[in-house]
């Protein structure tokens, strides 16, 4: 028994995103098409190629007839994934698996979600029939008690927790200002930020994600056929993936200032990938923030700040583009938008531009051409009762012999 | 020996200043406040809060039946008072009926409880509003009142039940068509009469029957439909007009139904051993009860809040709050999804949890809510008590009364819920408040109301 991981075992060999928004004249399967072709295109691929579909999508569809349809696939296996806001990152997990056990050559995950369709703001969880006691709480308000919790634990005032996370969202919004395919594009000052009315404990909208409509795709095949595709691969080095029994909700002993899930899953993935100061190895991380504190707290949890100190070291810029480790350099879910089961896929597909050369001038990581591993973090439901998935992706493949 | 073991009554939180009607409705209202039910509670829920009161003080009764009595039932064609079992955590072995559409239907309730050979719930909860402006807006209230009836073996009779005289009277003063939203009553002075011949031959059949005379009576109380003719009996009574009982509550209004059986619990809940007190009540005729209370009146009304506890508790709502709770004034819903129906099945297999607040404790001590599926003994929790741990204010979720106060609540004895919070002001909730629970109407969909429990603020009077 353990669990082992597949490093080295399968690279991407070919990505696309469609821009992320309010895409009013785009459907799902409109979606799914634009980010299918996309891969196929970046791989050098036709449909025919792809032996085995993996689908990521929250709520937009069911089954694997939601990319067979649109793509007219007739011949082949199409799996729907669904794990929250992770069901991007499930599908390439799926597919990656399934490539490395010589199931398939090539695999595709593809994630897409069309959220603007629902006429309501906001993401809205499909209602599953109930017997009426489930929290009617949203999500925003969920995530909200981190704040008075985070900074009861270390001893600062409220305000010193809202500088930092107005400083999240404005390195976002200039990430994302600089991404032609975000959903934000405009800068955001702190002051601005601050200035924002409360929707949700001392959260504003402009602490949120943006809801969005949007697809991603991966193609996926075993290491060692990834040259055959392209010059310039991305090595899968680690898949990590812990879900909660949800017990932190109801834990007296659980106070809202760390995710338990992301703390596992980021520990596995280091150890697959061999990764022992991820702060220092990593070039970049693309981190679940689908609120401001959610990435304050992630900046601990997944051991790039030491216990207490990520809100400081945020007021310093440490996350920053130009920063010692970048985070967010797309914009993140923030600005980028989160069209939940493409989210996955997008945060993989801005380390296929970032570590490939790709990303433009005015975004590009201060990181790049001095250390070659990318992280993206995954995560979907609640403090206390959550699922959460990390990758690290790497350009430098399986040593000779190795 | 037979009688009254058990008695509590409700009063919800808010207060309506009835002096901010008048610029409002452009005429109506009065000095002085009324009772206001929050928009997440019902007849049923405050009948629900009024009984576990009733309980605490009668723990050792095991209920076989329970009447239940408003002119505001939450559900036609299904019964309520078996909401009222569920959420009391009382046997499927328990009878529940409900009496529903009239005040006097509450007095069928008491006497049908106290006919019966076994413990007996006798609870009774109204909400009385009328039309914006109008008297029967600043005259009545909300609220709810119960009794447990049983004999010796039941528990301690804290008032005996005397001879019952009961006398029917057709006759249209105050009537409603079912669906309508107000009363409708005749001219004042018909009704007066009416009732004024009433109760003076109920109170003669009374004096006989019961062996007593005006002079013997300590307390008198006379509620009804008809204002003005309570007064005018109570004083024609013979009973001395210092032993005639005030209004329960000036500031609260006449609640209807639950009135006759609030009044007797507010004064079982200040009156002395050894006294004998008539309970009259003119509704579609007269019914006249004698009670004379024991000695253990003083122990058992120590637990759980008094009436007059829950009166001087109360907080503000505005008008404007006020006819939108009572969906007499529509306002704009949050633009949110609405809450989807529940689901029938689901709420069946969920009783313990959903109705009766049941955790369950583990064998290593812990407590989990809801209970877990296949460890530990269920355990009531609703009448626990908890520290808010964290809130927040949630202006996005769908309520009907925004915004959402939400917390996260750690029990005395173990176990932690994210709940919502009620009877609060958003910018008054604290770290470290104390809370208990309270059964509510969280939502209605399809018709189906969703009942579930929600934590509010401990406040003075409760123990």
């Amino acid at each position: 028994m353990g669990s082992h991981g597949i490093t080295d075992k399968v690279a991407i060999v070919g990505m696309a995103c469609t821009k992320f928004g309010e895409q009013w004249g785009m459907g799902t399967d409109d979606l799914v098409l634009q980010a299918a072709e996309g891969a196929f295109d970046s791989a050098g691929v036709g449909r025919a190629d792809v032996d085995a579909y993996w689908l990521g999508t929250a709520q937009s569809g069911m089954s694997g007839l939601v990319l067979a349809r649109p793509l007219r696939v007739k011949d082949k296996p199409v799996t729907r994934v669904e794990n929250f806001c992770a069901s991007g990152s499930e599908a390439l997990r799926q597919a990656a698996y399934a490539v490395s056990s010589g199931a398939y050559d090539v695999a595709m995950a593809l994630g897409v979600e069309k959220l603007k369709d629902s006429g309501f703001q906001g993401a809205n969880a499909f209602p599953v029939p109930s017997d009426g006691t489930n929290r009617t709480v949203t999500a925003a308000a969920m995530y909200s008690m981190i704040v008075p919790a985070y900074a009861k634990r270390y001893g600062i005032e409220v305000d010193q927790v809202k500088q930092a996370l107005a400083r999240i969202a404005s390195k976002n919004h200039a990430n994302g200002a600089r991404n032609p395919r975000a959903q934000f594009r405009k800068e955001m000052s702190v002051e601005q930020l601050l200035a924002m009315p409360r929707i949700a404990g001392e959260l504003s909208v402009f602490d949120c994600a943006g809801v969005a409509d949007g697809a991603a795709a991966a193609v996926v095949v075993r290491a060692e056929d990834a040259h055959r595709y392209t010059e310039h691969p991305l090595y899968v080095k680690a898949l990590s993936f812990i879900v909660g029994d949800g017990s932190g909700v109801s834990d007296p002993d659980y106070d809202y200032t760390t995710f338990p899930e992301v703390v596992l899953s980021a520990q596995e993935a280091y150890r697959q990938a061999g990764i022992t100061d991820p702060r220092a190895q990593l070039a970049m991380a693309e981190v679940h923030d689908c609120f401001t504190p959610t990435e304050l707290v992630l900046m601990e949890d997944l051991g790039f700040s030491e216990r207490g100190s990520a809100w400081k070291e945020e007021l310093a810029g440490t996350f920053e583009l130009d920063g010692e480790l970048p985070v967010n350099p797309d914009g993140g879910l923030k600005s980028f938008g989160h069209p939940v089961g493409a989210s996955g896929l997008r945060m993989m597909f801005e380390a296929w531009l970032q570590m490939r050369g790709e990303a433009p001038e005015d975004r590009r990581i201060s990181t790049y051409g001095k250390r070659n591993l990318a992280l993206t973090h995954n995560l979907g439901g609640y403090p206390g009762e959550m699922v959460s998935f990390v990758s690290i992706l790497g350009t430098e493949g399986p040593t000779a012999g190795g | 020996m037979h009688g009254i073991i058990g008695f509590g009554g409700y009063l919800p939180y808010r207060r309506l200043d009835l002096s901010t009607v008048a610029d409002v409705a452009g005429a109506g209202g009065r000095k002085g406040t009324r009772s206001v039910a929050s928009f997440d509670e019902d007849a049923t829920t405050m009948a629900v809060e009024a009984a576990r009161v009733a309980r605490r003080r009668a723990p050792d009764a095991a209920i076989e039946s329970i009447w239940f009595a408003t002119v505001a039932p939450p559900y036609l064609d299904k019964t309520n008072a078996t909401v009222l079992q569920a959420a009391l955590g009382l046997p499927g072995e328990c009878g529940a009926y409900d009496l529903v559409g009239s005040v006097r239907g509450a007095l069928g309730a008491l006497r049908a409880a106290a006919s019966q050979s076994g413990p007996a719930l006798a609870v009774a909860a109204d909400l009385r509003t009328g039309l914006a402006g109008g008297p029967d807006e600043s005259f009545f209230g909300d609220g709810a009142a119960a009794l447990v009836v049983g004999g010796d073996t039941h528990g301690d009779v804290v008032a005996e039940v005397g001879p019952w005289i009961s006398v029917t009277g057709e006759f249209v003063d105050r009537w409603r068509v079912p669906g309508e939203s107000r009363s409708r009553v005749w001219e004042e002075r018909f009704g007066e009469v009416r009732y004024g011949e009433l109760g003076a031959d109920a109170l003669e059949r009374l004096w006989k029957a019961a062996g007593i005379g005006p002079d013997d009576v300590d307390h008198l109380i006379v509620t009804g439909t008809h204002g003005r003719a309570c007064r005018a009996v109570a004083q024609r009574s013979g009973v001395a007009a210092d032993r005639v009982v005030d209004d329960v509550a000036p500031a609260v209004g006449n609640t209807g139904a639950a009135h006759p059986i609030l009044a007797l619990v507010d004064l079982l809940e200040r009156a002395e051993a050894g006294r004998t007190i008539v309970l009259l009540t003119l509704a579609d005729g007269a019914e006249a009860v004698v009670l004379r209370t024991t000695g253990a009146l003083v122990r058992a009304r120590a637990a759980g809040a008094s009436v007059a506890a829950r009166v001087a508790a109360g907080g503000p709502v505005s008008y404007g709050r006020y006819l939108a709770w009572r969906g007499i004034l529509p306002i704009e819903p949050p633009r949110r999804p609405e809450p989807a129906r529940t689901s029938s099945s689901a709420a069946g297999r969920s009783v313990p949890w959903k109705f009766g607040f049941e955790g369950s404790r583990s064998p290593d001590g812990s407590m989990h809510l809801p209970p877990l599926p296949d460890e530990g003994e269920l355990e009531p929790m609703a009448d626990a008590r908890g520290t808010v741990a964290t809130f927040t204010i949630d202006r996005l979720s769908y309520t009907p009364s925004p915004p959402m106060v939400f917390a996260v609540v750690d029990f005395d004895g173990g176990g932690r819920l994210p709940v919502e919070l009620t009877d609060v002001d958003a910018d008054q909730v604290a770290v470290g408040d104390r809370v208990e629970m309270t059964f509510r109407r969280l939502s209605t969909a399809d018709g189906i109301h969703n009942y579930f429990w929600k934590a509010r603020p401990c406040r003075g009077g409760d123990d």
